[in-house]
């Protein structure tokens, strides 16, 4: 009997294993070659992604065009790809704006604590009263439409979960022994922050940016899509299903399908190496899966 | 001397959980701090080394009173007060290797990377830590050795007082030995006073120079 039990068990585990393993790696091959796409294509591909043609507008998938053409005739395949670069960089430099600033809001509260930290920490709660895309959207009102106006409103409405991650991280380091053991050893405060919390806290607000990349990319869509975000000539995944939206209801369904699914399957593969990358967060995991 | 007089100190607004407590360390002496589980003799420890403001008291260190605690405290006093914990999982950071771990206060006081390097394997040697352990994190390595590394990184930066705090309640009889014997090794090269808390009366009998009943220096 418990041998049987012992049995399923092993069972069970190969098996979640196989998967995680199948999971990190698709998602790694999927990350990898969306990189090599959106740094190698526009270099290498010397094809005009603005080039119009209207003998071959609305062109479904073919061999000379893959993901077919727009209504204006233009290869939708190098459109995409793009597309899908703008929107990357968009949520790039946005995660990492907003890690950033979460991070030095969170480790500011949680060390000064007091007034500091229920001031920042009720500034917080105000900010997240408001629906962000809300927010986002008075933000990118504000100026002409283009790219950093997309960056700037999608990091300043997502800092908030950072800064309580990262907080909370710090409270919970910082009353651990190892930090008494430093203070007696004479470890100044920078020491202390610089050498303890943040190494303890850096992993977690990695984690937190990672996760954030697919999120702001879907912002910089949903505000092109709103006609708020991007011009509209420039190539980026919500304009160009901005633009298809009236071509779907006349049957025409390859200009959204595919900006769709780049905008889908990146955010996939992300979700799936944050999975694995959490597996390997603590030092203890860490030596294990050496093993 | 390392003075403790009249100390009331507790954690928040709630009951002080130590009320005047006095107790006196001389240069070179081992005191024992016998006590129950509970009683607040790990905070009147964590005063002893200058990481707890007590809530009223003074502690004096050769006849200067302190003033200030944690960061706030010379950073002289500080280093001249070691202290080891009961639990050397959580008394150490799980990113650093034990060598780094024992280095940390030598790089923290400001001396080079190499002298740290140099000295921190010295102290190691004297707790029984060489070769290939050094180069392991905390969670690769026994309690035992683990607790040897917090007692070097205790001992590197030669205090003239060491607080005990249950230093060897993890450990089995013959790392406790060990432990025990590398202290009052220290103790006698140094002429350094000890306090050790504990609740088992036969080693702190045998190790200390007194050992005293919790409720003979502290009010119920």
């Amino acid at each position: 009997m418990a041998d049987l039990a012992w049995k399923s068990q092993g069972r069970t585990r190969r098996s979640t294993r196989t998967v995680r393993v199948a999971v990190s790696t698709v998602s790694t091959v999927t990350v990898a070659a969306v990189a090599l796409a959106v740094l190698l294509v526009p270099p290498l591909v010397q094809l005009d992604q603005q080039a119009v043609d209207l003998s071959m507008k609305l062109r479904p998938p073919s061999l000379a065009h893959p993901f077919g053409t727009d209504d204006v005739g233009r290869d939708l395949l190098l459109r995409c790809v793009y597309g899908l670069r703008v929107s990357l960089l968009v949520g790039l430099v946005a995660a990492l704006a907003a890690t950033v600033i979460g991070t030095v809001v969170g480790a500011a509260a949680a060390v000064s604590g007091g007034w500091t930290d229920r001031a920042l920490m009720r500034l917080v709660d105000t900010f997240s009263s408001v629906p962000h895309l809300l927010l986002g959207i008075f933000v990118v009102a504000m100026f002409r439409p283009g790219v950093w106006p997309v960056i700037v409103s999608v990091a300043l409405t997502h800092w908030l979960s950072t800064a309580r991650i990262v907080r909370s991280e710090v409270l919970s380091l910082r009353s651990r022994p190892y930090i008494d053991a430093a203070i007696s050893g004479g470890a100044t405060r920078w020491r202390v922050a610089a050498r303890h919390l943040l190494p303890g806290v850096l992993p977690q607000a990695g984690l937190a940016a990672v996760l954030m990349v697919p999120h702001a990319m879907w912002h910089e869509s949903a505000l092109s899509f709103l006609g708020l975000g991007l011009p509209t000539h420039q190539a980026s995944l919500g304009n160009l299903v901005q633009s298809a939206r009236g071509s779907l209801l006349a049957g025409d369904w390859w200009p959204t399908l595919f900006p769709g699914l780049f905008l889908i399957i990146p955010t996939l593969a992300v979700a799936g190496l944050a999975g694995a990358w959490r597996e390997r967060l603590n030092p203890r995991r860490r030596s294990e899966l050496m093993l | 001397m390392l003075e403790l007089r009249d100390i009331t100190a507790g954690y928040d607004r709630r009951e002080p959980v130590v009320r005047g407590a006095s107790l006196t360390v001389a240069p070179g002496e081992a005191v024992g701090l016998l006590g129950p589980s509970g009683c607040g003799k790990s905070t009147l420890a964590k005063v002893a080394a200058l990481l707890h403001r007590p809530a009223a008291g003074q502690v004096v260190i050769d006849g200067e009173p302190v003033n200030g605690w944690r960061h706030a405290a010379p950073r002289t006093l500080r280093t001249a007060v070691g202290v080891v914990f009961q639990q050397p999982r959580l008394s150490a950071d799980p990113r650093l290797r034990l060598r780094e771990l024992i280095a940390e206060p030598l790089r923290a006081v400001g001396r080079s990377r190499a002298e740290a390097a140099a000295r921190a394997l010295e102290t190691a040697e004297a707790v029984g830590l060489t070769g290939e352990l050094l180069g392991r994190r905390p969670h690769e390595v026994s309690d035992g050795q683990l607790q040897r590394a917090c007692l070097a990184r205790a001992l590197v930066l030669r205090p003239s007082w060491l607080v005990c705090d249950e230093m060897t309640a993890m450990l089995d009889a013959s790392t406790t030995a060990a432990l025990v014997n590398v202290v009052e090794d220290y103790r006698r090269e140094h002429r350094a006073g000890l306090l050790a808390v504990g609740h088992d009366r036969v080693l702190l009998d045998r190790w200390c120079d007194r050992t005293v009943e919790w409720s003979r220096i502290a009010q119920a």
